[in-house]
């Protein structure tokens, strides 16, 4: 199979507009990976399916990764003279910058009429409230359907021209996306209104708090 | 009866018959199948849209058995991982173990000694009889031949778990693959025990097919029914017996060449029609072949560690980097993706399941079908929930 930068370069010979950068991977794996702009991504995944050289007809594994925002520190060592004649002295400056974070959606890609592979897909969304926002594969790869809409249910990604972009694994009315790296548990997963709860705030009703309290509204509700 | 021995009916009440279905017509008529329905084989419900008794739509629910597999992943190191993998697909703990450690092995550049592939070999194969042991088993009693085969199926998988627990301790968690390896070693009797199952798993199959493979009412049941073309099941991810059922020659044992697969020989079998009967068929080949691929490497097993002596299981820290590792499961493709950001545990560990993806396919195959094929359509897809939902 072609190497990642080969096809890059590829990818660049064919979409000179399009922006595509190779993530290398340190890892023993050494399984690269390009970064597609949103504006291309359809177009390029679309010549990846097609191109003789390439066809790459399945894509196999569609998930997500969330990078949260992080402080990185910076440190930059500068010598500077000594005023007194000695010898130079080492000064660092450290500087903090945040990263922005951002969600990622990675796509492996094999082909079985050519029987090679993984190429290695990603799509990276601007932040991670509002712009999280990546183009659908969907309309490429049929298998993108169902992996898509569970990187929108657990990681919170939209995918536009998504056929059917609904939660698939936690229920409708679910409202957090329990993938992400800050997602907080709730404390009671099983609670639920009881009946209990409105005949306390009837007895509060009832007897007004005062000095000669009753028991039930001494009690603070609990919930 | 009349005199011409035609039935009919008074012609009033046959008007007024007349005019209740015209009245009907075209009125659609939306049905929840499950979770709770027993063919769903677990708790997968289906929102099956009927006209008449065709399907014009169906949308597969999922997630009644979801407990986030892939946070658990993230919250725990990388060889504690490894006993939740055997809850993936229940029926297929060995090879889910396998793929996980390969994984694991690519992130990290493990090595694993030669006598360790072998048995990976044997036991994936047993877990392959196994698995499709089952599946033929449950497929016949979706169609209603109630009990007999499935308890025959049941019989011998019965076998194959009795050599799991005597090797790895436990039926069906086994927990027994490492990375670098294999947990423990199987001694002379045990590989005998293999040897005996193997040579007579055969007899077992043959007496399966005169049963069941040319039953006039199987055929007519399955024959034709829920197809799905090549060119969809390569486009919607199929992967395993399913894709091969469609006829594209895709087995990861002979494209990836994993393992110590590429030292025996074996055929990949290939279906015309995509049907469920091809389906079926292409299980009942393949564990034909697997019984091959067992009997050489039984045979060609050599001595030596059965657990790469350098590896290192606890304070495992693979450096930064990731790695998507798969093998050929029983119901496909089984791959699992990792991110190390040089940690004790993974950054991201992703499973991608055969069974989840397959149902892609599901409302295509079930299109223009009676709600009763639905049931063996999904029956051939061959899922387990555990996976489905993670």
């Amino acid at each position: 199979m072609e190497t990642s930068e080969q096809i890059r370069d590829r990818i660049l010979a064919r979409f000179p507009a399009a922006t595509v950068t190779l993530v290398s991977n340190p890892g023993p794996a050494a399984q690269h990976s390009l970064v597609l702009d949103h504006t291309h991504a359809v177009e390029i995944a679309r010549f990846l399916r097609d191109e003789p050289a390439l066809k790459l007809d399945q894509c196999s594994n569609v998930t997500g990764i969330d990078w949260p925002a992080k402080e990185v520190v910076d440190t930059v060592k500068s010598t500077v003279p000594d005023p007194a004649g000695g010898p130079d002295k080492v000064v660092e400056t450290k500087t903090k910058r945040l990263v922005p974070g951002s969600l990622e959606v990675v796509y492996h890609l094999y082909s079985i009429a050519l029987r090679h592979g993984p190429v290695i897909l990603r799509l990276r969304t601007a932040d991670r409230e509002a712009g999280a926002v990546v183009p659908s594969l969907t309309p490429v790869w049929r298998s993108c359907e169902f992996q898509e809409r569970e990187v929108f249910d657990l990681f919170g990604v939209q995918f536009n021209g998504h056929p059917d972009l609904r939660r698939i694994l936690m229920w409708d009315g679910f409202k957090d996306h329990p993938m992400r790296r800050d997602y907080l548990e709730p404390d009671d997963y099983e609670w639920e209104p009881t009946p209990h709860g409105e005949v306390l705030a009837k007895a509060k009703r009832h007897y007004p708090a005062g000095p000669a309290a009753t028991p039930a509204a001494t009690e603070a509700p609990k919930s | 009866m009349n005199a011409d021995n035609t039935l009919s009916v008074h012609p009033e009440s046959a008007a007024s018959v007349r005019a209740v279905n015209d009245a009907f017509h075209g009125d659609l008529l939306e049905v929840s199948m499950g979770p709770h329905h027993p063919s769903t084989h677990g708790v997968f419900r289906m929102m099956v849209t009927l006209d008449g008794e065709r399907i014009v739509k169906l949308k597969p629910v999922f997630g009644y058995l979801h407990r986030n597999h892939e946070k658990l992943g993230e919250n725990t190191t990388y060889l504690a991982s490894m006993p939740y993998t055997d809850r993936l697909d229940y029926l297929a703990a060995m090879t889910n173990n396998w793929a996980y450690a390969i994984a694991v092995e690519k992130l990290s550049g493990q090595a694993v000694p030669e006598r360790a592939e072998y048995v990976r070999v044997i036991l994936a194969e047993l877990t392959r009889l196994l698995n499709h042991t089952c599946l033929a088993g449950f497929l016949m009693q979706d169609l209603g031949c109630s009990g007999t085969p499935l308890m025959y199926a049941f019989r011998e998988r019965e076998k194959i778990l009795d050599l799991f627990e005597s090797l790895s301790g436990s039926r069906m968690m086994c927990n027994y693959q490492r990375f670098g390896g294999c947990r423990v070693d199987p001694s002379a009797d045990w590989l005998a025990g293999a040897r005996h199952l193997t040579d007579n798993y055969g007899r077992f199959l043959d007496e399966f097919e005169d049963l069941l493979s040319g039953n006039e009412i199987i055929l007519a049941r399955t024959q034709g029914v829920g197809r799905l073309s090549p060119e969809l099941a390569v486009s919607a991810g199929v992967t395993g017996p399913m894709l091969r059922a469609s006829g594209v020659n895709y087995d990861l044992r002979k494209v990836d060449a994993y393992g110590v697969y590429p030292r025996f020989e074996f055929r990949v079998p290939l279906g015309d029609h995509g049907d469920v009967y091809d389906r079926y068929m292409i299980r009942i080949l393949e564990m034909r072949e697997s019984i091959k691929i067992l009997q050489q490497a039984l045979a060609g097993i050599p001595a030596g560690p059965i657990i790469d002596p350098k590896a290192k299981l606890r304070g495992f820290r693979p450096k930064a980097g990731e790695a998507y590792g798969r093998i050929e499961g029983p119901k496909g493709e089984i791959g699992f993706y990792l991110v190390s950001d040089g940690g004790p545990n993974p950054y991201r560990y992703r499973v991608r399941p055969p069974s989840f993806i397959n149902l892609t396919v599901l409302e295509d195959m079930c299109l223009g079908q009676t709600i009763a094929d639905a049931v063996i359509i999904l029956g051939s897809v061959d899922i387990v929930l555990g996976e489905v939902d993670r």
